[in-house]
Protein backbone atom coordinates (compact mmCIF):
# COMPACT_ATOMS: atom_id res chain seq x y z
CA UNK A 1 0.00 0.00 0.00
CA UNK A 2 2.75 2.45 -1.39
CA UNK A 3 0.13 5.10 -1.55
CA UNK A 4 -1.83 4.41 1.17
CA UNK A 5 -2.42 7.19 4.69
CA UNK A 6 -2.30 5.08 7.96
CA UNK A 7 -3.93 7.41 11.28
CA UNK A 8 -2.38 6.21 13.98
CA UNK A 9 -4.92 7.00 16.77
CA UNK A 10 -8.89 7.21 16.62
CA UNK A 11 -9.98 10.22 18.17
CA UNK A 12 -11.09 13.51 17.04
CA UNK A 13 -8.32 14.10 15.41
CA UNK A 14 -7.61 10.96 13.56
CA UNK A 15 -11.38 10.42 12.73
CA UNK A 16 -11.35 13.75 10.76
CA UNK A 17 -8.13 12.65 8.60
CA UNK A 18 -9.87 9.73 7.57
CA UNK A 19 -12.95 11.74 6.55
CA UNK A 20 -11.72 14.34 5.25
CA UNK A 21 -9.62 12.36 2.88
CA UNK A 22 -12.74 11.56 1.14
CA UNK A 23 -13.83 14.87 0.80
CA UNK A 24 -10.74 16.08 -0.60
CA UNK A 25 -11.05 13.91 -3.04
CA UNK A 26 -8.30 11.33 -2.20
CA UNK A 27 -8.91 8.01 -3.80
CA UNK A 28 -6.40 5.52 -1.75
CA UNK A 29 -6.44 3.59 1.07
CA UNK A 30 -6.99 5.04 4.39
CA UNK A 31 -6.37 2.67 7.43
CA UNK A 32 -8.01 4.46 11.22
CA UNK A 33 -6.11 2.40 14.05
CA UNK A 34 -7.28 3.13 17.56
CA UNK A 35 -6.47 1.35 20.49
CA UNK A 36 -10.02 1.93 22.10
CA UNK A 37 -12.74 -0.84 21.28
CA UNK A 38 -15.38 0.54 19.11
CA UNK A 39 -16.44 3.28 16.62
CA UNK A 40 -14.47 6.66 17.19
CA UNK A 41 -16.56 8.91 19.48
CA UNK A 42 -16.76 12.77 20.81
CA UNK A 43 -14.44 13.17 23.96
CA UNK A 44 -16.42 16.56 25.01
CA UNK A 45 -19.67 15.62 26.36
CA UNK A 46 -18.43 12.73 28.39
CA UNK A 47 -17.77 15.29 31.12
CA UNK A 48 -20.28 17.74 29.77
CA UNK A 49 -23.51 16.58 28.50
CA UNK A 50 -23.67 12.62 29.43
CA UNK A 51 -22.41 13.27 33.15
CA UNK A 52 -25.28 16.15 33.73
CA UNK A 53 -27.75 13.33 32.15
CA UNK A 54 -28.58 15.47 29.12
CA UNK A 55 -26.96 13.28 26.26
CA UNK A 56 -26.75 9.37 25.79
CA UNK A 57 -23.60 7.46 25.19
CA UNK A 58 -25.12 5.54 22.29
CA UNK A 59 -25.39 9.51 21.06
CA UNK A 60 -21.51 10.70 21.13
CA UNK A 61 -20.44 8.46 18.15
CA UNK A 62 -18.66 10.76 15.52
CA UNK A 63 -20.43 8.31 12.65
CA UNK A 64 -22.04 4.93 12.38
CA UNK A 65 -20.47 1.82 11.57
CA UNK A 66 -21.65 2.25 7.81
CA UNK A 67 -19.89 5.37 7.36
CA UNK A 68 -16.42 4.01 7.25
CA UNK A 69 -17.59 1.26 5.25
CA UNK A 70 -19.19 3.72 2.20
CA UNK A 71 -15.84 5.76 2.47
CA UNK A 72 -13.79 2.64 2.61
CA UNK A 73 -12.08 3.58 5.99
CA UNK A 74 -10.66 0.83 7.15
CA UNK A 75 -11.41 0.82 11.23
CA UNK A 76 -8.98 -1.13 12.76
CA UNK A 77 -10.26 -0.29 16.77
CA UNK A 78 -8.63 -2.46 19.61
CA UNK A 79 -5.43 -2.45 18.73
CA UNK A 80 -2.36 0.13 18.89
CA UNK A 81 0.80 0.94 16.80
CA UNK A 82 3.93 -0.28 18.56
CA UNK A 83 6.88 0.38 15.86
CA UNK A 84 7.68 2.49 12.73
CA UNK A 85 9.67 1.57 11.06
CA UNK A 86 10.71 4.40 8.74
CA UNK A 87 13.12 2.73 6.49
CA UNK A 88 10.32 0.72 5.12
CA UNK A 89 7.38 2.87 5.68
CA UNK A 90 5.78 -0.19 7.97
CA UNK A 91 4.03 -0.09 11.40
CA UNK A 92 3.76 -3.14 13.89
CA UNK A 93 0.68 -3.20 15.84
CA UNK A 94 0.12 -4.86 19.34
CA UNK A 95 -1.64 -7.83 17.71
CA UNK A 96 0.97 -8.39 15.43
CA UNK A 97 -0.74 -7.34 12.18
CA UNK A 98 1.84 -4.80 9.99
CA UNK A 99 0.48 -2.25 7.51
CA UNK A 100 2.65 -0.36 5.12
CA UNK A 101 2.12 3.38 4.81
CA UNK A 102 2.71 5.91 1.57
CA UNK A 103 1.76 8.96 4.70
CA UNK A 104 1.57 7.99 8.23
CA UNK A 105 -0.63 10.62 10.38
CA UNK A 106 0.17 10.42 14.50
CA UNK A 107 -3.00 11.80 15.86
CA UNK A 108 -1.86 9.98 19.08
CA UNK A 109 -3.14 12.11 21.84
CA UNK A 110 -2.84 12.60 25.56
CA UNK A 111 -3.40 10.65 27.95
CA UNK A 112 -4.28 11.93 32.10
CA UNK A 113 -1.50 13.05 34.20
CA UNK A 114 -1.61 10.79 37.20
CA UNK A 115 -1.01 11.60 40.83
CA UNK A 116 1.96 10.08 42.38
CA UNK A 117 -0.27 10.30 45.89
CA UNK A 118 -0.42 7.43 48.28
CA UNK A 119 -3.93 5.64 48.13
CA UNK A 120 -4.46 6.84 44.76
CA UNK A 121 -5.07 2.89 43.52
CA UNK A 122 -7.98 3.04 45.88
CA UNK A 123 -11.20 1.93 44.62
CA UNK A 124 -13.25 4.83 44.28
CA UNK A 125 -10.33 6.99 42.83
CA UNK A 126 -11.13 7.43 38.80
CA UNK A 127 -10.09 9.29 36.06
CA UNK A 128 -11.57 10.61 32.81
CA UNK A 129 -10.57 10.06 29.48
CA UNK A 130 -12.60 7.43 27.89
CA UNK A 131 -16.19 6.72 27.16
CA UNK A 132 -16.00 3.59 29.59
CA UNK A 133 -14.45 5.39 32.47
CA UNK A 134 -17.28 8.22 32.06
CA UNK A 135 -19.79 5.21 32.17
CA UNK A 136 -18.36 4.08 35.14
CA UNK A 137 -18.23 7.40 36.60
CA UNK A 138 -21.95 8.42 36.39
CA UNK A 139 -22.49 4.77 37.82
CA UNK A 140 -20.52 6.23 40.80
CA UNK A 141 -21.97 9.02 41.36
CA UNK A 142 -25.02 7.38 41.80
CA UNK A 143 -23.99 5.85 44.76
CA UNK A 144 -22.00 8.23 45.89
CA UNK A 145 -21.95 11.03 48.66
CA UNK A 146 -19.12 12.78 48.77
CA UNK A 147 -17.37 13.83 46.31
CA UNK A 148 -13.97 15.28 46.10
CA UNK A 149 -12.51 16.63 42.65
CA UNK A 150 -8.72 17.04 42.58
CA UNK A 151 -8.56 19.99 40.22
CA UNK A 152 -9.74 23.15 39.36
CA UNK A 153 -9.22 22.99 35.63
CA UNK A 154 -11.72 22.54 32.78
CA UNK A 155 -12.47 19.12 33.55
CA UNK A 156 -11.95 19.15 37.02
CA UNK A 157 -14.71 21.45 37.31
CA UNK A 158 -17.26 19.72 34.81
CA UNK A 159 -16.99 17.11 36.80
CA UNK A 160 -17.80 18.86 40.03
CA UNK A 161 -20.61 20.70 38.36
CA UNK A 162 -22.23 17.37 37.11
CA UNK A 163 -21.71 15.77 40.55
CA UNK A 164 -23.78 18.72 42.29
CA UNK A 165 -26.26 18.32 39.91
CA UNK A 166 -26.27 14.99 41.06
CA UNK A 167 -27.45 16.71 44.44
CA UNK A 168 -23.62 15.56 45.78
CA UNK A 169 -21.47 17.11 48.45
CA UNK A 170 -18.92 18.38 46.62
CA UNK A 171 -15.79 19.78 47.22
CA UNK A 172 -12.74 21.35 44.80
CA UNK A 173 -8.97 20.98 45.71
CA UNK A 174 -7.00 23.38 43.61
CA UNK A 175 -3.25 23.87 44.00
CA UNK A 176 -2.94 27.30 42.68
CA UNK A 177 -4.76 30.45 44.40
CA UNK A 178 -7.50 30.72 42.07
CA UNK A 179 -9.65 28.27 39.06
CA UNK A 180 -8.74 27.69 35.50
CA UNK A 181 -5.61 29.73 36.30
CA UNK A 182 -3.65 28.31 33.37
CA UNK A 183 -5.94 29.86 31.11
CA UNK A 184 -8.55 32.60 31.75
CA UNK A 185 -7.92 36.02 34.04
CA UNK A 186 -9.10 36.08 37.26
CA UNK A 187 -12.10 37.81 36.43
CA UNK A 188 -13.17 34.63 35.17
CA UNK A 189 -11.69 32.78 37.93
CA UNK A 190 -13.58 34.64 40.17
CA UNK A 191 -16.89 34.61 38.42
CA UNK A 192 -16.86 30.56 38.41
CA UNK A 193 -15.52 30.54 42.03
CA UNK A 194 -19.15 32.56 42.46
CA UNK A 195 -21.17 29.95 40.31
CA UNK A 196 -19.79 26.92 41.35
CA UNK A 197 -20.02 28.32 45.51
CA UNK A 198 -23.76 29.43 44.54
CA UNK A 199 -24.78 25.91 43.82
CA UNK A 200 -22.79 24.48 46.99
CA UNK A 201 -19.72 23.47 46.00
CA UNK A 202 -16.72 23.72 48.46
CA UNK A 203 -13.91 24.75 47.06
CA UNK A 204 -10.22 24.99 48.68
CA UNK A 205 -7.38 27.00 47.24
CA UNK A 206 -3.53 26.43 47.39
CA UNK A 207 -3.85 22.75 48.21
CA UNK A 208 -1.00 20.53 49.23
CA UNK A 209 -2.14 16.97 49.28
CA UNK A 210 -0.61 14.50 51.37
CA UNK A 211 -2.78 11.56 51.06
CA UNK A 212 -5.83 9.82 49.44
CA UNK A 213 -7.13 7.42 52.88
CA UNK A 214 -9.23 4.17 52.45
CA UNK A 215 -10.99 1.86 54.32
CA UNK A 216 -10.61 -1.88 53.45
CA UNK A 217 -9.23 -1.04 49.95
CA UNK A 218 -11.81 1.78 49.16
CA UNK A 219 -11.11 5.32 49.49
CA UNK A 220 -12.57 6.79 52.59
CA UNK A 221 -11.17 10.42 52.67
CA UNK A 222 -8.73 12.96 51.17
CA UNK A 223 -5.93 14.38 53.43
CA UNK A 224 -4.35 17.83 53.03
CA UNK A 225 -0.31 17.64 53.98
CA UNK A 226 -1.18 19.65 57.11
CA UNK A 227 -3.57 16.79 58.33
CA UNK A 228 -6.78 18.06 57.68
CA UNK A 229 -8.83 15.10 56.25
CA UNK A 230 -12.30 15.86 54.48
CA UNK A 231 -14.30 12.64 54.11
CA UNK A 232 -14.65 10.96 50.18
CA UNK A 233 -16.25 8.16 48.88
CA UNK A 234 -15.46 8.82 45.21
CA UNK A 235 -12.35 11.15 44.29
CA UNK A 236 -12.20 12.35 40.69
CA UNK A 237 -9.11 13.71 39.42
CA UNK A 238 -8.67 16.16 36.60
CA UNK A 239 -5.06 17.62 36.47
CA UNK A 240 -4.14 17.98 33.24
CA UNK A 241 -2.83 15.51 30.72
CA UNK A 242 0.70 14.15 28.71
CA UNK A 243 0.79 14.18 25.18
CA UNK A 244 1.69 10.42 23.88
CA UNK A 245 5.57 10.71 23.10
CA UNK A 246 6.86 7.62 23.09
CA UNK A 247 6.06 6.45 19.84
CA UNK A 248 7.50 8.84 17.81
CA UNK A 249 10.21 9.33 20.12
CA UNK A 250 11.19 5.54 19.60
CA UNK A 251 10.89 6.45 16.02
CA UNK A 252 13.81 9.10 16.25
CA UNK A 253 11.73 11.46 15.36
CA UNK A 254 12.41 15.19 17.25
CA UNK A 255 9.80 15.65 20.54
CA UNK A 256 9.60 18.33 22.66
CA UNK A 257 6.43 19.76 24.47
CA UNK A 258 4.34 17.57 21.70
CA UNK A 259 5.85 15.87 18.52
CA UNK A 260 7.36 18.55 16.55
CA UNK A 261 5.85 19.42 13.55
CA UNK A 262 6.25 22.20 11.12
CA UNK A 263 3.51 25.06 9.50
CA UNK A 264 2.11 21.88 7.20
CA UNK A 265 1.68 20.27 10.72
CA UNK A 266 4.71 17.70 9.05
CA UNK A 267 7.20 16.21 10.94
CA UNK A 268 10.86 15.91 10.63
CA UNK A 269 10.10 13.15 8.04
CA UNK A 270 7.97 13.87 5.15
CA UNK A 271 5.97 11.26 5.24
CA UNK A 272 5.04 11.61 8.77
CA UNK A 273 2.61 14.42 9.89
CA UNK A 274 1.63 15.24 13.85
CA UNK A 275 -1.69 16.58 14.58
CA UNK A 276 -4.46 17.27 17.49
CA UNK A 277 -3.34 17.12 21.16
CA UNK A 278 0.34 15.59 20.45
CA UNK A 279 1.35 18.34 18.07
CA UNK A 280 3.81 20.92 18.82
CA UNK A 281 3.12 23.06 16.10
CA UNK A 282 3.95 26.60 15.34
CA UNK A 283 0.83 28.78 15.77
CA UNK A 284 0.25 32.25 14.49
CA UNK A 285 -1.86 32.96 17.33
CA UNK A 286 0.55 32.13 19.61
CA UNK A 287 3.84 33.43 17.65
CA UNK A 288 5.03 31.01 19.57
CA UNK A 289 5.26 26.66 19.07
CA UNK A 290 2.21 25.46 20.99
CA UNK A 291 0.53 22.63 21.92
CA UNK A 292 -3.40 22.77 21.97
CA UNK A 293 -5.68 20.11 23.57
CA UNK A 294 -9.46 21.49 21.57
CA UNK A 295 -11.71 19.61 19.75
CA UNK A 296 -11.15 22.55 17.04
CA UNK A 297 -7.54 22.01 17.23
CA UNK A 298 -7.83 18.43 16.27
CA UNK A 299 -10.61 19.32 13.54
CA UNK A 300 -8.82 22.02 11.69
CA UNK A 301 -5.11 20.34 12.40
CA UNK A 302 -7.06 17.09 10.28
CA UNK A 303 -8.23 19.21 7.97
CA UNK A 304 -5.15 20.68 7.28
CA UNK A 305 -3.24 18.03 6.69
CA UNK A 306 -6.22 15.96 4.49
CA UNK A 307 -5.79 18.82 2.46
CA UNK A 308 -2.23 18.63 1.98
CA UNK A 309 -1.99 15.12 1.36
CA UNK A 310 -4.65 15.48 -0.96
CA UNK A 311 -2.16 17.60 -3.09
CA UNK A 312 -3.45 20.98 -1.80
CA UNK A 313 -0.67 21.88 0.27
CA UNK A 314 -1.85 24.13 3.63
CA UNK A 315 -0.53 25.70 5.80
CA UNK A 316 -1.83 25.93 9.46
CA UNK A 317 -3.50 29.11 10.82
CA UNK A 318 -6.99 28.43 12.27
CA UNK A 319 -7.88 30.35 15.10
CA UNK A 320 -7.71 28.26 17.90
CA UNK A 321 -11.47 28.34 20.01
CA UNK A 322 -13.15 26.47 23.06
CA UNK A 323 -15.57 25.72 25.49
CA UNK A 324 -16.84 24.93 28.96
CA UNK A 325 -20.20 23.61 30.02
CA UNK A 326 -20.61 24.41 33.66
CA UNK A 327 -24.27 24.82 35.35
CA UNK A 328 -26.03 26.50 32.87
CA UNK A 329 -23.41 28.89 31.85
CA UNK A 330 -21.57 28.45 28.80
CA UNK A 331 -17.48 29.92 28.82
CA UNK A 332 -16.78 30.81 25.00
CA UNK A 333 -12.78 31.29 24.31
CA UNK A 334 -11.50 32.17 20.93
CA UNK A 335 -7.63 33.06 20.52
CA UNK A 336 -4.81 32.36 22.81
CA UNK A 337 -4.86 34.68 25.87
CA UNK A 338 -0.91 33.76 27.16
CA UNK A 339 1.55 36.51 28.23
CA UNK A 340 -1.81 39.06 27.93
CA UNK A 341 -0.26 42.44 29.35
CA UNK A 342 -3.55 44.09 29.46
CA UNK A 343 -7.60 43.43 30.19
CA UNK A 344 -10.43 45.31 29.62
CA UNK A 345 -14.35 43.77 30.26
CA UNK A 346 -17.40 44.47 27.92
CA UNK A 347 -20.59 44.21 30.12
CA UNK A 348 -20.75 43.34 33.56
CA UNK A 349 -19.69 40.30 35.55
CA UNK A 350 -22.33 40.85 37.73
CA UNK A 351 -25.03 40.34 35.06
CA UNK A 352 -23.55 37.47 33.96
CA UNK A 353 -23.10 38.56 30.64
CA UNK A 354 -19.94 39.98 30.01
CA UNK A 355 -16.32 39.11 27.73
CA UNK A 356 -12.72 39.47 28.83
CA UNK A 357 -10.66 41.26 25.66
CA UNK A 358 -7.20 40.12 26.40
CA UNK A 359 -4.09 42.09 24.78
CA UNK A 360 -0.85 41.65 24.61
CA UNK A 361 1.14 44.82 23.54
CA UNK A 362 -1.58 46.34 22.34
CA UNK A 363 -2.70 44.00 20.10
CA UNK A 364 -6.51 41.62 20.71
CA UNK A 365 -5.22 38.19 21.38
CA UNK A 366 -8.48 36.38 23.28
CA UNK A 367 -11.68 36.74 24.14
CA UNK A 368 -13.17 34.60 26.81
CA UNK A 369 -17.16 35.21 26.59
CA UNK A 370 -20.20 34.57 29.31
CA UNK A 371 -23.32 34.80 27.27
CA UNK A 372 -22.05 37.14 25.09
CA UNK A 373 -22.10 34.72 21.75
CA UNK A 374 -22.42 37.85 19.65
CA UNK A 375 -18.55 38.71 21.12
CA UNK A 376 -17.52 35.09 20.48
CA UNK A 377 -18.54 34.83 16.91
CA UNK A 378 -17.60 38.61 15.99
CA UNK A 379 -14.02 37.36 17.65
CA UNK A 380 -13.17 34.57 15.42
CA UNK A 381 -13.01 36.93 12.83
CA UNK A 382 -11.42 40.25 14.52
CA UNK A 383 -8.69 37.54 15.90
CA UNK A 384 -8.44 35.76 12.46
CA UNK A 385 -7.92 39.00 10.25
CA UNK A 386 -5.76 41.01 12.91
CA UNK A 387 -8.61 43.44 13.08
CA UNK A 388 -7.18 46.58 14.89
CA UNK A 389 -9.33 47.09 18.64
CA UNK A 390 -8.36 48.93 20.81
CA UNK A 391 -9.45 48.37 24.30
CA UNK A 392 -11.43 51.75 24.57
CA UNK A 393 -13.25 49.95 22.09
CA UNK A 394 -13.59 46.59 23.30
CA UNK A 395 -15.01 47.97 26.61
CA UNK A 396 -17.57 50.31 25.04
CA UNK A 397 -20.84 48.35 24.52
CA UNK A 398 -21.61 51.20 21.93
CA UNK A 399 -19.52 50.16 19.74
CA UNK A 400 -20.55 47.79 16.94
CA UNK A 401 -17.88 45.40 16.78
CA UNK A 402 -19.34 43.97 13.47
CA UNK A 403 -18.97 46.93 11.91
CA UNK A 404 -15.23 46.79 12.54
CA UNK A 405 -15.13 43.54 11.73
CA UNK A 406 -16.67 44.23 8.23
CA UNK A 407 -14.62 47.06 7.69
CA UNK A 408 -12.01 47.03 4.56
CA UNK B 1 -38.03 -9.92 19.16
CA UNK B 2 -39.65 -10.35 22.69
CA UNK B 3 -43.24 -9.20 22.84
CA UNK B 4 -42.60 -8.81 26.53
CA UNK B 5 -39.01 -6.31 25.58
CA UNK B 6 -38.64 -2.79 26.21
CA UNK B 7 -41.21 -0.47 24.64
CA UNK B 8 -39.75 0.74 21.35
CA UNK B 9 -38.65 4.25 21.84
CA UNK B 10 -40.85 7.00 19.85
CA UNK B 11 -39.90 8.09 16.70
CA UNK B 12 -40.35 10.99 14.18
CA UNK B 13 -40.00 11.11 10.48
CA UNK B 14 -37.20 12.98 9.36
CA UNK B 15 -36.89 13.77 5.42
CA UNK B 16 -33.44 15.00 4.38
CA UNK B 17 -33.12 16.77 0.78
CA UNK B 18 -29.63 17.94 -0.22
CA UNK B 19 -28.58 20.14 -2.59
CA UNK B 20 -28.72 18.43 -5.51
CA UNK B 21 -32.17 17.15 -4.25
CA UNK B 22 -31.18 13.86 -3.03
CA UNK B 23 -34.03 12.56 -0.38
CA UNK B 24 -33.70 9.93 2.23
CA UNK B 25 -36.20 10.16 4.85
CA UNK B 26 -35.72 8.34 8.34
CA UNK B 27 -37.00 7.72 11.81
CA UNK B 28 -35.72 9.71 14.48
CA UNK B 29 -36.41 9.06 18.18
CA UNK B 30 -38.44 11.62 19.72
CA UNK B 31 -35.43 13.50 21.69
CA UNK B 32 -33.12 13.68 19.22
CA UNK B 33 -31.91 16.49 17.50
CA UNK B 34 -32.05 16.90 13.84
CA UNK B 35 -28.06 16.81 13.27
CA UNK B 36 -28.36 13.77 15.20
CA UNK B 37 -30.48 12.24 12.92
CA UNK B 38 -28.72 12.47 10.21
CA UNK B 39 -25.25 11.69 11.47
CA UNK B 40 -26.55 8.80 13.44
CA UNK B 41 -28.37 7.47 9.41
CA UNK B 42 -25.45 8.43 7.46
CA UNK B 43 -26.85 11.30 5.85
CA UNK B 44 -24.16 13.70 3.85
CA UNK B 45 -24.52 17.70 4.09
CA UNK B 46 -24.35 17.45 7.83
CA UNK B 47 -20.69 17.75 9.33
CA UNK B 48 -21.55 18.39 13.39
CA UNK B 49 -18.24 19.33 13.84
CA UNK B 50 -18.37 20.33 18.02
CA UNK B 51 -20.71 17.51 18.40
CA UNK B 52 -24.36 19.55 19.29
CA UNK B 53 -22.46 21.96 21.20
CA UNK B 54 -23.72 24.91 19.28
CA UNK B 55 -20.09 26.46 18.51
CA UNK B 56 -19.30 25.65 15.35
CA UNK B 57 -22.23 26.19 12.32
CA UNK B 58 -21.57 22.93 10.39
CA UNK B 59 -24.94 21.41 10.76
CA UNK B 60 -26.72 23.91 9.38
CA UNK B 61 -30.16 23.53 7.49
CA UNK B 62 -32.61 24.90 5.72
CA UNK B 63 -36.31 23.90 7.33
CA UNK B 64 -39.39 23.77 5.09
CA UNK B 65 -41.57 26.42 5.65
CA UNK B 66 -44.36 24.66 6.98
CA UNK B 67 -42.65 23.20 9.86
CA UNK B 68 -41.26 26.91 11.20
CA UNK B 69 -44.16 27.68 12.88
CA UNK B 70 -44.08 24.26 15.01
CA UNK B 71 -40.10 24.77 16.12
CA UNK B 72 -38.62 25.46 19.42
CA UNK B 73 -37.49 29.10 19.30
CA UNK B 74 -34.20 30.27 18.33
CA UNK B 75 -31.81 31.20 21.33
CA UNK B 76 -29.42 34.25 20.82
CA UNK B 77 -26.11 31.99 20.79
CA UNK B 78 -27.47 29.73 17.73
CA UNK B 79 -29.07 32.93 16.40
CA UNK B 80 -25.02 34.42 16.62
CA UNK B 81 -24.08 31.03 15.52
CA UNK B 82 -25.75 31.16 12.12
CA UNK B 83 -24.37 34.35 11.27
CA UNK B 84 -20.95 32.07 10.49
CA UNK B 85 -22.52 29.52 8.43
CA UNK B 86 -20.47 28.38 5.10
CA UNK B 87 -23.70 29.28 2.65
CA UNK B 88 -25.87 32.52 3.46
CA UNK B 89 -28.36 32.42 6.05
CA UNK B 90 -32.05 32.12 5.25
CA UNK B 91 -35.05 33.20 7.38
CA UNK B 92 -35.32 29.45 7.28
CA UNK B 93 -32.19 28.94 8.50
CA UNK B 94 -31.57 26.57 11.49
CA UNK B 95 -28.75 24.50 13.48
CA UNK B 96 -30.37 20.95 13.23
CA UNK B 97 -28.29 20.39 16.77
CA UNK B 98 -30.64 23.14 18.46
CA UNK B 99 -33.73 21.26 17.19
CA UNK B 100 -35.60 18.38 18.89
CA UNK B 101 -37.07 16.14 17.20
CA UNK B 102 -41.01 16.27 18.56
CA UNK B 103 -43.85 13.87 17.99
CA UNK B 104 -45.23 17.18 16.14
CA UNK B 105 -42.28 17.42 13.97
CA UNK B 106 -43.38 14.11 12.94
CA UNK B 107 -42.72 14.60 8.65
CA UNK B 108 -40.77 17.36 8.77
CA UNK B 109 -38.35 18.16 6.15
CA UNK B 110 -34.85 20.17 5.89
CA UNK B 111 -32.48 20.72 3.08
CA UNK B 112 -29.53 20.76 3.67
CA UNK B 113 -27.20 23.23 1.92
CA UNK B 114 -23.97 23.04 -0.77
CA UNK B 115 -21.31 22.66 2.04
CA UNK B 116 -20.88 23.61 5.83
CA UNK B 117 -17.45 25.06 5.94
Amino acid sequence: MPDGVVIVGAGQAGFQVAASLRTEGFDGPVVLIGDEPGLPYQRPPLSKGYLAGKQAIESIALRPTAFYEKQRIELLPGDRVIEIDRGSNWVTLASGRRVQYGTLVLAVGARNRTLSLKGAELDGVRYLRTDAEAVEIKERLAQARDVVVIGGGFIGLELAAAASEHGKSVHVLEALPRLMARVVSPILSDFYRELHTSHGVRISFGVELGEIAGRQGKVSAVVFRDGTAYPADLVLIGVGVVPNLELAREAGLAVANGIAVDEQLRTEDAKIYAIGDCADHPNPYAGARVRIESVQNAVDQAKCIAATIAGRVHSYRSVPWFWTDQFDISLQMVGLSAGYDRIVTRGEPESHKFSVFYFKQERLVAIDSINRPGDHVVGRKLIANGTTVTPEQAADLSVDLKALAAAP
Amino acid sequence: MSLFGKKQKETAAVTYISHTGDTQQVLVPVGDSVMEGAISNGINGIVAECGGACQCATCHVYVDESFLARLNPIQENEDEMLNTTFCPRRANSRLGCQIPVTKELDGLIVRTPEAQQ
